[in-house]
This record gives structure tokens, C-alpha cells and sequence, in this order.
């Protein structure tokens, strides 16, 4: 009996990292899976976006496990887009219990006098106003399934401490703790429990490109991973580097089952002992 | 395979309530358990004392479930005793990677009703306790290359609650307690933090336990909504505890550090 057996779950930014660990994670517990991600260019990400081979990915992987998947192609900025991808979801696999709402970006990274309007505003559409989105497209499924449901927002490291060079990301990453407290206590009463979890750096493409190695390493001319390494771990208090999607996914896979059922309003930092320092 | 399968786990206060459950969740998981207990009468509290014979009933579920566990009659605040039987169950089970520290005790009263005894009671069981439970196993844990510490903490480690201030300034001293030893241990990769249940269906959440309560809620009704949860419900299981102890004290969590996990349905939310 898997940890999340007969539960369906929706997933943005399922593509790949984060989001494809969840969906495998969820997914080898029992659950069958919603998934989307937008699969376009970010503006001013320095890294590759997502694609329909890596949604393909992790929708082989989780029919490898004898679960079903109904994935698609959706914009978390679009409230439209997602209700429909999450409706249609619903209306082949039957409920709804979990939300995990990952979709996120990292983009240019400056002192916040420099950054410019349209990276401000596309940081903010995505990584908070995509995650209400995801919360008010959801809501409605999960009290008309009338037996409760799990909320799982991913803020970050960001989310509870101040970085330089990202106050879009820190802003944005703030605003779902506060979204993620007035949520809890909107749906508490009908046993919807909604918690954010905080990693601190994970492996994954959104981290482990050049862009973050010069946040880190701003006077080398092409840094690179190993460059990047020690001063990663100078933020965590435990002597690693990063850690891993399937650490993240392991709070998410705690936090959707029935094992947290009184669990809500919870700021699971997942950071290493980060914050400590 | 279990989720701690091949761990073994120190629980303080585990003849009965969150501490049993805890040694039965961690061994069903695969643990094996050593565990600690006053089993004595304590005086001021208003709920019966757990008996040897809650704690040899924590020994035999253990068992049934084809673990090892060591249980033996030990106050927390004794530090020689305590130390002893650390040492000695690690030496019979061959390591340690999980330690709860779990043994509390609760008295209802009034600021002005609290006494000297009330006072030195509370704070050496709920906290210099705590402190002797991480401070004589963490050696062992560093000897094992890493582990798990886990603190029960409190709703009232976070907000205070009312008639219960020894209590509150104990449970708040642990979450202090947890971030020290998280700074400390972190390099040799022990992990520490702290649970925060909101009442619990124990013999210390029970009517006797809380009797003093209504009293005193009756003379300052608007105190009363702090103890509400936001989650519809009443009391949380030992089980749901256990949940979370399991989560923090398997490879599942092996980054996650200097937590507060409240297990609270919300009660600290407002």
C-alpha cells in the first residue's frame, strides 16, 4: 500500500527537476499524476527552457510505474490555461487531493535598482501570481471532493531570508508564504491543509547553469560548477553543497499524505540548515 | 524495507502516550528502540503516572514487531542514570542513529499558583531534561557519522498559552535548545528539530490532565480561542506525532535541519 495510493495529484512544472521528481515520487507511492509546464523561453533566464521531449520524459517514467498521467502544455501566468489543463485533468482521472504548485524561474540576476520592468513583472506573474492561480483553479475540486486535500506551495531558501542581486525571486518567494498562511486558514475548515516547503540550492537546471555559478563567483569570466561548489555550501549549515529533487520531493510525498493530516501552515525548510547561518 | 530500517532510536518518556507510539511507528519502520521512562508518581500533575507496567507494555509491542528494545527506569534529570543507560543500550544494540527527546510533564496553573517546586519541576523535566537526552547521546551519534535528533516541543514552544507558564518557558527553551545543537552538530552531520503538537489524546491530554483548565478559562474567558485548533478538529492521534518523528528521523529528511515542524492543526496559525 503506497503512501499516497488512490490519490490524484497536480503538479506544475512537471517537466523536469523539481517538478518531474515530484510527479515520479507521488507517483511511486500510488498516486496518478496532473502535469503541466509551459515548455517556452523564459525572458532572461540563463538557462534552457523545458521541452515537450522532457514532459514526454516524465510521462513515460511515471506509466512505468503502472500509474496514469494526463499531461499538458499550460502557462501558470494564464489562469485560464491552467483551469483548463487542471479541469481536464480532474475529468480523466476522477479527483483531486494534492497540489503541488512548483512552476517557478530564475532570471536576471542584479541589484534590484537594475532590474528592469518586464523581468519584475515576469518573475512575479510566475512564481506568485502562477501560484494563486494553481491555489484558485484547485480549490474548487478539492472542496467538491469534500474529503479534504494538501496544498503544497514551493517557496525557497529565498522565502524566508534576503538575497542580493534576486529581490524579484525573494519578493515573489516571500509572497507565497504569505499567500500559503491565507490559504490555511481559509481552508482549514473544510480539512484542506496547505503548507510551503523551502529548499535551500537543488540540483537541477534552474540552479546549475552559468548564470548562478556568477552570482557566486562574480569574478571569474566563465565560472563553473566546481567554482560554484564551495560557495554553495558556505550557505548550508550540514557540509553539502546542494541537495537533491528527490530530498524536496521526500517533504512533498510527507506533506501529501495522510501521515501530515493535521499539518497545515507549515514553512518546511528543506535548506540544509541554511537558515541558521 | 522499512523507512529507518536498521537504525536504532533512544526515546525518552516512552512508557506510554507520544513516546510509546513513537518506539511502535519507529519500529514497525525497522528500528530498534531503547527507551527511557520515569515510571514513577510525579507530583502536581492532575493525570495518573505512567507504571512499569506501561512501560513493559511498550516493550512487548516492540517486540511483537521482531525489533530489539532495551527499556529501563530512568529520570531524565538524572544525568549519571541517564548517561548509563544510553551507553548501555547502545553497547547491546551497536549504535545510535535516532534520539527523541520526549519526556514531559504538564501542570495546569494560574501565574500566581505557581510554585517554587512547580516551577524547578517544569523546567528541569521539560527542558535541562532535553538538554541532558542531546548533550549524553550526541557523541554516540557523531561516533555513528551522523544522525537524527528529534525535540517535542510545543504549541506552546511557539505561542504562549495560557495557565500553563512553566510549561510554555520550557517548551520555548527547547526550540532554543534545537537551534544551538542544529548550529553545533551540523558539521558532523546530526540533524536537529523540534515537533510542536497541539493537544494530544494522552493521558496528559486527558480530562484529568487539563481538569484544572476550566476554572481558570471560566475567570479569563477571552483566552480561551488560544487553545482552539484551525483545523476542525479537537486533539491530534500520538500517531499523527509519531508521523512526523518517523519523517524527521528517516534518510527521507536527511537535509532538512533546525526545523519547527508543528503538528498543530494550526493552532499556532492565530
Amino acid at each position: 500500500m503506497g503512501r499516497v495510493e488512490g490519490k490524484v495529484a497536480f503538479i506544475t512544472g512537471a517537466a523536469r527537476g523539481q517538478g518531474r521528481s515530484h510527479a515520479i515520487r507521488l507517483a511511486q507511492e500510488g498516486a496518478d499524476i496532473i502535469a503541466v509546464d509551459l515548455m517556452e523561453e523564459i525572458p532572461g533566464a540563463p538557462y534552457a527552457p523545458a521541452t515537450e521531449a522532457e514532459l514526454a520524459e516524465t510521462v513515460k517514467a511515471v506509466e512505468a510505474l503502472d500509474r496514469r498521467i494526463v499531461a499538458s502544455k499550460a502557462d501558470v501566468r494564464d489562469f485560464d490555461s491552467i483551469k483548463k489543463a487542471l479541469d481536464d485533468g480532474v475529468a480523466q482521472l476522477g479527483r483531486l487531493d494534492i497540489v503541488s504548485a512548483n512552476a517557478g524561474l530564475s532570471t536576471q540576476m542584479a541589484p534590484a535598482q537594475e532590474l528592469t520592468e518586464e523581468i519584475w513583472q515576469n518573475m512575479i506573474a510566475t512564481n506568485l501570481t502562477g501560484v494563486w492561480h494553481t491555489a484558485k483553479a484547485a480549490i474548487p475540486h478539492l472542496k467538491a471532493g469534500g474529503h479534504g486535500g494538501s496544498l503544497i506551495l514551493t517557496s525557497s531558501e529565498a522565502g524566508i531570508k534576503g538575497f542580493g542581486n534576486v529581490a524579484h525571486y525573494v519578493s515573489a518567494k516571500h509572497g507565497v508564504v504569505g499567500l500559503m498562511r491565507s490559504l490555511a486558514l481559509e481552508l482549514a475548515p473544510d480539512f484542506i491543509r496547505v503548507n510551503s516547503i523551502h529548499p535551500t540550492q537543488v540540483d537541477t537546471d534552474m540552479i546549475m547553469n552559468e548564470g548562478t555559478y556568477k552570482l557566486f563567483a562574480p569574478d571569474k569570466e566563465h565560472p563553473t560548477v566546481d567554482d560554484f561548489r564551495p560557495a554553495s555550501q558556505s550557505l548550508n549549515a550540514l557540509p553539502i553543497p546542494w541537495v537533491e529533487a528527490v530530498d524536496i520531493s521526500n517533504a512533498v510525498l510527507f506533506l501529501a499524505s495522510d501521515e501530515s493530516r493535521y499539518v497545515t501552515g507549515v514553512t518546511l525548510a528543506v535548506d540544509a540548515g541554511a537558515f541558521l547561518l | 524495507m522499512g523507512r529507518v530500517e536498521g537504525k536504532v532510536a533512544f526515546i525518552t518518556g516512552a512508557a506510554r502516550g507520544q513516546g510509546r507510539s513513537h518506539a511502535v511507528r519507529l519500529a514497525e519502520e525497522g528500528a530498534d528502540i531503547i527507551a527511557v521512562d520515569f515510571v514513577d508518581h510525579i507530583p502536581n500533575v492532575t493525570y495518573r503516572s505512567a507504571t512499569p507496567e506501561d512501560l513493559a507494555e511498550t516493550v512487548r509491542l516492540v517486540e511483537a514487531l521482531d525489533r530489539r528494545i532495551i527499556a529501563t527506569k530512568v529520570d531524565v534529570r538524572d544525568r549519571a542514570a541517564l548517561g548509563a543507560a544510553i551507553d548501555d543500550g547502545v553497547a547491546q544494540l551497536g549504535k545510535l542513529d535516532i534520539v527523541v527527546a520526549n519526556a514531559g510533564i504538564c501542570i495546569i496553573a494560574g501565574w500566581d499558583q505557581v510554585t517554587p517546586e512547580i516551577w524547578e519541576q517544569t523546567i528541569s523535566t521539560n527542558l535541562t531534561g532535553y538538554w541532558n537526552t542531546a548533550q549524553l547521546a550526541a557523541p554516540h551519534l557523531i561516533k555513528n557519522g551522523g544522525g537524527s535528533i528529534i525535540m517535542t516541543s510545543s504549541a506552546a514552544g511557539i505561542k504562549g498559552l495560557p495557565f500553563l507558564s512553566p510549561y510554555v518557558v520550557s517548551k520555548h527553551g527547547v526550540v532554543g535548545l534545537m537551534r544551538a545543537y542544529a548550529t553545533e552538530l551540523a558539521e558532523y552531520n546530526i540533524r536537529v528539530n523540534t515537533i510542536h503538537p497541539t493537544g494530544v489524546n494522552t493521558e496528559m491530554g486527558s480530562a484529568d490532565g487539563s481538569k484544572n483548565f476550566e476554572s481558570l478559562l471560566a475567570a479569563h474567558p477571552q483566552l480561551g480561542g488560544m487553545l482552539v485548533n484551525m483545523l476542525p478538529i479537537q486533539a491530534t492521534e500520538p500517531l499523527d506525532q509519531s508521523n512526523a518523528v518517523l519523517f524527521l528521523a528517516s534518510d527521507e529528511s536527511r537535509f532538512v535541519t533546525s526545523l519547527e515542524l508543528t503538528v498543530d492543526a494550526g493552532n499556532t496559525q492565530f
